[in-house]
Parts: structure tokens; sequence; C-alpha cells
């Protein structure tokens, strides 16, 4: 079917999507690569103008034993991880109940959706503020009315409150996705199994579950490559104080707020590369279904 | 899997399944009842909040002190604009890969996905000093620009995921009748595509709309959409719960009829396909 005409034809057609992405990527990329080798600090003069000084690993050492550079580590992993497990323990239960016959069944899934629709800022300051409050939050209303101490949830539980806020925003997702996966289950094969005796335990760990495993594999990666960015729950929450600093978040302190553009690039390529790894495997798995 | 049950256990499903869907809304309820409220009555406990009368005075004040307006016009633009630029590029691009497969259509479509895999902190500092230069920043410009090309991956395998759905058999069925590549297009294929095409759009204003990175980090006061003017109400003064609130439900009312509708889109547009 496809003839000369139609390869040069095809070839035209695709050439801006991918000049535009190719420059994308490329610019800022080699940009980014090029200041993690340069003493960059705009405030004290240097300049690109002026010529910048290269410095070799230099930046790249600093960044990892700056003090600051672990805690960011382990902050990002207990957010990533927490966030993770809440999302689709609670995605698979919330995908299974949805999946039952019942009243109302669209509207509760609307119910159970919405938040991932609320933009993060607005999400965030509802949490922090409205909730969260220590004074007026609705949180503390709660404890005062049956008698206990409010409690200060951003700065005493810092990283479990980002994680209730952040779990809130992507449940929804977890749950959409694995709900699409649960309905494509095979009702006879459970009912056959049902009816040899299998225990629900035994149908969910046998059946249900290797079902879902694919879903389960995605929403981990996905959700992960998008966690690992988070920003905006965090730039409006606590800014970055009580231990939430997570990798991006320090290198968007780095590179903006204490203008050291050099070590916040070698920042920017440590995260370039955790990313790519978990970018990987989320490849494999979407390319082997491109080929079915 | 809906299985025939019993109507008792119908009603326990329902009972739990409502609340469990009633308390994950509550707090997109609460923003919306503490909308209608005074700024005294919006700090008090839950049940003098439910007890106090209801106004529509945050609203107007929202309105008025704020150039709300201007704040929402950005985002429509914003979106709007970013999404039908990145149509622009993905309809011509994913028709070719889904309708002219060569060899190398998986490796395009697999490298374009891995450009949406960059962490946007990492190349913060080069756009941001790109747009210093070029006059861009806080400008709606470039924002559409950038909003455009970091959503153009989940742009492009939306619509090739929708495009390969449509039989190939028919085009060479219309060719066999004598039709024209541009009749071809005109008649056959577009018909066929629009709802794909509409749904792309749909879900891709959605995550515009939504974006909080780069429109917190390369917009000041004229160019920023209601994204960051809600985060500039991280360091409030005074009474605000009320204004916070009405200026909540009215950045994220659109969106979430909008999203309502979506929802069968979200999973094919988040997942790249991965999932059906």
């Amino acid at each position: 079917m496809a003839t000369q005409h139609s390869r040069s034809a095809a070839r035209f057609m695709m050439a801006p999507a991918v000049i535009l992405l190719l420059g994308w990527m490329l610019v800022p990329l080699v940009m980014t690569l090029f200041f993690s080798f340069k003493k960059y600090l705009p405030l004290r003069g240097d300049s690109m103008a002026n010529g910048l000084e290269w410095v070799g690993f230099e930046n790249y050492v600093r960044f990892i034993s700056s003090s600051s550079f672990w805690p960011s580590i382990s902050a990002t992993l207990i957010i990533v991880g927490g966030v993770l497990l809440i999302t689709v323990v609670f995605g698979i239960a919330l995908a299974l109940l949805l999946d039952q016959p019942m009243w109302g069944q669209g509207i509760v899934r609307i119910l159970v959706i919405a938040p991932f629709f609320v933009m993060p800022t607005v999400s965030a300051l509802l949490w922090k503020n409205m909730f969260m409050d220590p004074v007026n939050g609705f949180f503390a209303h709660m404890l005062k009315s049956v008698g206990m101490q409010p409690i200060e949830f951003l700065s005493q539980h810092s990283l479990l409150s980002i994680i209730t806020i952040v779990s809130w925003q992507w449940l929804p997702f977890a749950t959409l996705i694995l709900l699409t996966a649960t309905q494509s289950l095979d009702g006879e094969q459970l009912e056959a199994a049902e009816m040899d005796g299998a225990s629900w335990p035994s149908r969910f760990i046998h059946i249900i579950l290797p079902h879902l495993s694919r879903a389960i594999t995605v929403v981990i990666l996905i959700q992960t490559i998008f966690l690992l960015g988070i920003f905006a729950e965090i730039f409006v929450t606590t800014g970055g104080a009580f231990g939430t600093k997570t990798l991006t978040y320090l290198i968007y302190q780095r590179v903006l707020e204490s203008q050291n553009v050099g070590l916040g690039s070698a920042g920017g390529v440590y995260a370039i590369i955790l990313a790519n790894i978990v970018a990987i495997f989320l490849m494999r798995i979407v390319g082997k279904n491109l080929d079915a | 899997m809906a299985r025939a049950v019993t109507p008792r256990r119908k009603a326990l499903n329902t009972a739990i399944a409502w609340i469990i869907g009633l308390l994950i809304f509550f707090p997109i309820i609460w923003v919306f009842v503490l909308s209608f409220k005074a700024e005294g009555d919006a700090i008090k406990a839950p049940l003098e909040v439910l007890s106090s009368p209801w106004t529509l005075e945050s609203y107007s004040v929202v309105q008025e002190r704020s150039d709300y307006f201007k704040h929402f016009w950005n985002s429509v633009i914003l979106s709007v604009g970013s999404t039908f630029l990145g149509l622009l590029v993905a309809v011509p691009a994913a028709w070719a890969m889904a309708f002219v497969p060569g060899k190398r259509t998986k490796d395009i479509l697999m490298w374009m996905l891995s450009t949406k895999m960059l962490p946007a902190v990492g190349v913060l500092y080069p756009i941001y000093l790109l747009f210093i230069q070029l006059g861009l920043l806080d400008s709606r410009l470039g924002l559409v620009v950038v909003l455009m090309l970091i959503n153009l991956p989940i742009i492009i395998w939306m619509l090739y995921t929708y495009f390969r759905e449509i039989p190939g058999e028919i085009l060479e069925a219309a060719r066999m009748d004598g039709a024209t590549l541009r009749s071809e297009i005109l008649y056959i294929l577009t018909p066929m595509a629009v709802p794909g095409i509409a749904s792309t759009l749909l879900l891709n204003v959605i995550l515009a709309w939504n974006e909080a990175f780069w429109t917190l980090n390369l917009t000041a006061a004229n160019a920023s959409p209601l994204t960051a003017f809600i985060a500039s109400y991280s360091s409030p003064e005074g009474l605000f719960y009320a204004k916070l609130s009405a200026a909540s439900v009215m950045a994220i009312a659109p969106i979430l009829i909008m999203g309502w509708f979506s929802q069968k889109q979200l999973v094919r547009g988040l997942t790249f396909g991965a999932v059906k």
C-alpha cells in the first residue's frame, strides 16, 4: 500500500513533530550538561558572555557530598514509595469494589475520580489550610471536639502529610486504570474457581492479582515518573522545610533560589539519569504492546 | 465480571462504595461549602460552618480584587492554545505513522515517549535562560510553546492509537472506487478520526490547565494562569479561607466537568496504550 510517493509524504508530515521534539530534548539537555561542568553563579557576575570557568566534575562531587543530598534522596524515596503503596493497595481494593454490581455506580466512579482533575496548587492549599491547619483546619476542629490536642501536620508529620495530599491526587488514576483492567477479567473463570471451592483469598491471589499484574506495573512506572517530579505540592505547603526537600525541589532551589547553576545542573543530570532508569522499564512494557 | 447477586449483597456494595466515594470527594465538597460562607464563619468548627448563613460575598471579592479573570483567561489561552498548536503538529505525524508505517515507526514512537520522561527540573535553567534571552519570560506565547512541547508526545500517542483503529480496508475500497487522496482524507478518514481527535483535545486541555511546574517557574504577574494565581494564596494575610475556597472552586469547576467526560480517554492517554 505504501508507495515511494506516500513514503516521502509521510516523512514530510512527521518532520515538524520530530524536529520540535528533537530540539526540545537536545537543546536544554546539552545546555544542562554544559553548565554542569562549569562554575556558573549569575549573581556573582558569571555570565555566558564573559566565559565560564571549567571545573570538571567538581559540581557532581559537591552536589552529592552536600549535607542536603542524602536527606533529599530519602525524602524522595519515602514520598514516592509511600504514595505508590497507598495508591496501588487502595486502588486495587477500590477497583474491585467499583466493579461489583451496585446502584449509582457511575456517580460513585465520578466521585472517586474527581481529585485527579483538581489542579496541584489547589489540592495542596486545600489540604494545607482547610484540613491540616492546626488552628482552623477541619482535623483540628475534629480533634478539639473530642478533647484532643490539634496536630501540626505539616511541620510535625510533614512527610506523611505530603504523602496524604499526593495520594489523594493519584488514587483516582490508579483506581481508574486498575478498574479498566479488572473489567476485562474473565468472569467464568472466577465462577468456575468459586464452584471448585476456591476461597476468596486464593481466588484473589491466583486469578485476580496475576490478571492485574500488568496494569499494576504500568501504574507503578507511570506514577513513579510523575511522582519523582512533584513540585507544586511541596512549593505551596512546606516550601521544602521540615524534611520535605525532594531531589526535584533541591535542584530547583540550587538553580533558581540560590542561583548556583553549575551545581543545580549537575543535580539535574542526576535526576535525568534516575528518571531514565525508571523509563527504560516502562518503555519495555509499552513497546511490547506495540507489537501486539 | 458483573454477575447476578442477591439484593442484599448489592445493597451492601452500594453502601460501602458510596461511603468511600463521598469520603474521597469530601475535600471538594468542603471547599464548595466554605466558598459560600463569610470569612469569619469559614474558620469555625464544621457544624457551626454548616449552620452559618450562606453568602456569595467571597466570589465577588475574589473577582473585584485580584483580576481573577485575567488569570482565568491566561489559563484558557495556555491550555487551549497549546492543545491546538499540538494537534496541528501531531495530527499529520500520527496520521503518517498510523497509515504509512515504516521500519522505524515504532522506534520513533518510543523515542517520542522517552522525551516525556525527561524530568522538567533537569532542564529548568536552560529553558529559563532561553526565555530570558528571547524575552519570553512571563509571556503567554512562551508558555503555550512549552506546554505544547511537554504534551506533544501524549497527543501523538493518543492520536496514533485512535488512527490505528481505523480499518485500512475502507481506504482501499475507496481508492478502488476512484477516490482521490484529497477526497479520501476529506470524506472518509476525517469523519472517522474526529472522535479520537476530540478526546485527545479534551484530555490535553485538562493536562495543560493543571500543569504546575513550568507555569509556576516561568510566569510572574502577566502571563500567570490559575495554578500560579492560587499558589499566591500560600502566604496569606488575615482571613482568607472563604476567598481561597471561592477562587479554588472557580479554578477547578470547569476542568472537573470536562474531566468527567474524559474518564475513558484518561486511561488511554496516560498509559500510552499499555492498558486498554
